[in-house]
């Protein structure tokens, strides 16, 4: 990846091997680089900002002047929203509750369905791959009052397995989109010939395809859990009650219950951090095989 | 396409278990129709039914309204206004979006590998922040009294700034709300068009140079026909995606703004519905919402499937 940007101008290193003249060119090559910096530190600003302003003590955040490094660094709004008053780990235990369930459901069934479309053409099989496609586009905006509806009327409001169904079906068609490429790639022939050497057919897919898999999955999983964990519409219609917030309505509802006695951005930054950082984690990981997965029509075409 | 490619080792396996991936499918399908499928259904119906307070409480039953619900949204000034709030601000988004995002793209194409480096970290970092982190972190930073951007504008000789609520007009609010998007969203778009730029044969741009094409020529003739698909489709989903702003305005309102005068189409469907019990109505702004989305898909899937097809 970094040799690609070099590329185009190694023929004015090779135009002055050994002294470092500057000529126009590699002025300006500075000069931009310059500039990706400066447009890097506006960029990572706020996530900067954030943290440092969690660790901060919230007296010093009302200064008239903002200190931009870090001084006096303090753990005290952690501590304060670990406490159990707080309402974190009520909002923590349902956030991972609802994430972990659709990542399970996401898994097995986004497998199966990659399964089935990748390794036999069937009748029907193109209509199924369309609607996927169309649905993975379908915004929640246009659905969550109905769902709403849904839920309230079997009584599944505030209930986990009712908001971990409608993420499910939510993220299943983009994971059996990813998937298939996954599958594609391992050859059946591969099964077959470890059933020719003895194996049964549960366990050649045990040990030859399942291995196999494991990026795939773990890709399409980690995706799942940035959705669930994310969802902030869908859970605000269907989790109404203060009890059974995930984190990003706990956050919401926090922020306003201090915003009368003027909000304690300390603690509030605080608090984004803690819901941030597994995802800023997990994110690095599946970050290059979303990219691709959503483009890579695009630019194969 | 099925029919052409199916031959071989896949026809056998077809006339062995034909029951095969149907049973596969079974899972996935029952889980769309139970979350996507009976919404949509039911949101098709009521949209034709009067449905308010009395049907929600059951006191009456939901009457046929034909076209009534469509009639009156789109006859009422309000929605009229939300519908135009919100393409502008679709197109505005998306449209900036994708510039910067090039222009981010073009630059780490031409920066020394160490910068570019430290600008993609730089990028994932704003990618991979939750929707509500960044909201709030923003809300901080556009804070009348102690954030950084009015200490900043007043640093920089504009006093006028010193305690300026942002929030407090729909034109500052919908600033604040598209600096937001554009900052979520230009990642995506400028390492998505940076891996289209790496696809661009280097020795194609050598032989342009040898013959004398400049700097704007090589932009402009060569490197931007080559990414030009890439460019569309990141500019689709850019536009797809800024229909749907429910969260960052519904969370940016709640540092207090004039909600009727800065709700798009997402939050007037919620506000339609959960606020005044006009599930009739909302369903019908939905179901509009809706076939938007999948008009404007319809060239994305189809690049898509071309994909599945080779």
């Amino acid at each position: 990846m970094t040799t690609v940007a070099t590329r185009p101008h190694a023929h004015v290193s090779q135009a002055a091997p050994r002294r470092r003249v500057l000529t126009p060119r590699r002025i300006g090559k500075w000069a931009l680089s310059l500039l990706a910096v400066v447009v890097a530190v506006c960029w990572a600003f706020p996530v900067y900002w954030m943290v440092l302003s969690a660790f901060t003590p919230n007296a010093l955040l009302r200064s008239t002047t903002p200190r931009f490094l870090p001084t006096r660094g303090t753990l005290s709004n952690f501590h304060y929203l670990l406490q159990s008053g707080s309402g974190f780990w009520p909002a923590l235990r349902m956030s991972l509750s609802v994430t972990l369930l659709t990542v399970v459901l996401v898994l097995v069934f986004a497998f199966l369905g990659a399964l089935a479309i990748s390794r036999w053409r069937f009748k029907g099989r193109k209509s199924f791959i369309l609607a996927v496609l169309f649905i993975q586009m379908l915004p929640a905006e246009g659905l969550f009052i109905a769902q709403y509806k849904m839920l309230s009327s079997v009584g599944l409001l505030n209930n986990v397995i009712g908001v971990s169904v409608i993420y499910t079906a939510a993220v299943v068609p983009f994971t059996i989109w990813m998937l298939r490429g996954f599958v594609a790639g391992i050859p059946a022939e591969l099964e077959e010939a470890a059933m020719v050497d003895g194996l049964s057919r549960t366990q050649a897919f045990m040990r030859i395809t399942l291995p196999l898999l494991a990026p795939g999955l773990v890709a399409s999983g980690v995706y799942a859990f940035l959705q669930a964990w994310n969802e902030f519409t869908v859970a605000l219609v269907a989790l109404p009650s203060q009890t059974s917030q995930t984190l990003p309505l706990w956050l919401r509802t926090f922020m306003s219950a201090s915003a009368s006695r003027g909000i304690d951005w300390a603690q509030v930054m605080a608090a984004s951090t803690l819901i941030a950082i597994p995802v800023i984690v997990f994110f690095l990981f599946v970050q290059g095989r979303m990219t691709s997965g959503l483009v890579s029509g695009a630019v194969k075409g | 396409m099925a029919t052409i490619t199916a031959h071989g080792t896949q026809e056998v396996r077809q006339r062995r278990k034909p029951a095969a991936p149907y049973l596969l499918l079974i899972p996935a399908v029952a889980v769309l129709l139970l979350g996507l499928g009976y919404p949509v259904y039911w949101q098709i119906v009521t949209s034709f039914q009067e449905f308010g307070l009395a049907q929600q409480f059951g006191s009456a039953p939901p009457t046929f309204a034909g076209l009534d619900n469509y009639a009156r949204i789109f006859s009422d000034s309000t929605a009229f206004a939300v519908v135009v709030r919100s393409i502008i601000f679709c197109l505005v988004n998306a449209g900036l979006t994708v510039i910067l995002g090039l222009a981010f793209a073009l630059l780490m194409r031409a920066v020394h590998g160490w910068a570019k480096v430290v600008l993609q970290i730089a990028l994932l970092l704003a990618w991979a922040t939750p929707v509500i982190a960044a909201v709030t972190v923003f809300r901080w930073l556009f804070n009348d009294q102690y954030g950084v951007i009015n200490w900043l504008l007043v640093k920089m000789g504009l006093t006028g700034f010193r305690g300026h609520v942002w929030t407090a007009t729909p034109l500052s609010f919908f600033l604040v709300a598209t600096i937001i998007i554009v900052w979520m969203s230009v990642p995506f778009v400028a390492l998505s068009l940076f891996a289209g730029l790496t696809q661009v044969n280097d020795e194609l741009l050598e032989a342009a140079r040898i013959d004398g094409a400049n700097k704007t020529q090589i932009l402009w003739r060569i490197i931007m026909p080559l990414v030009r698909p890439v460019l569309a489709i990141v500019l689709l989903l850019q536009i797809i995606w800024d229909l749907r702003v429910f969260a960052q305005i519904k969370l940016l309102q709640d540092a207090g703004a004039p909600i009727a005068e800065t709700n798009l189409l997402g939050n007037f469907i919620y506000d339609l519905g959960m606020n005044r019990n006009n599930f009739g109505g909302a369903a019908a702004v939905a179901i509009f919402v809706l076939l938007l989305t999948v008009v404007l898909s319809a060239p994305y899937v189809r690049s898509l499937l071309k994909e599945d097809e080779s």
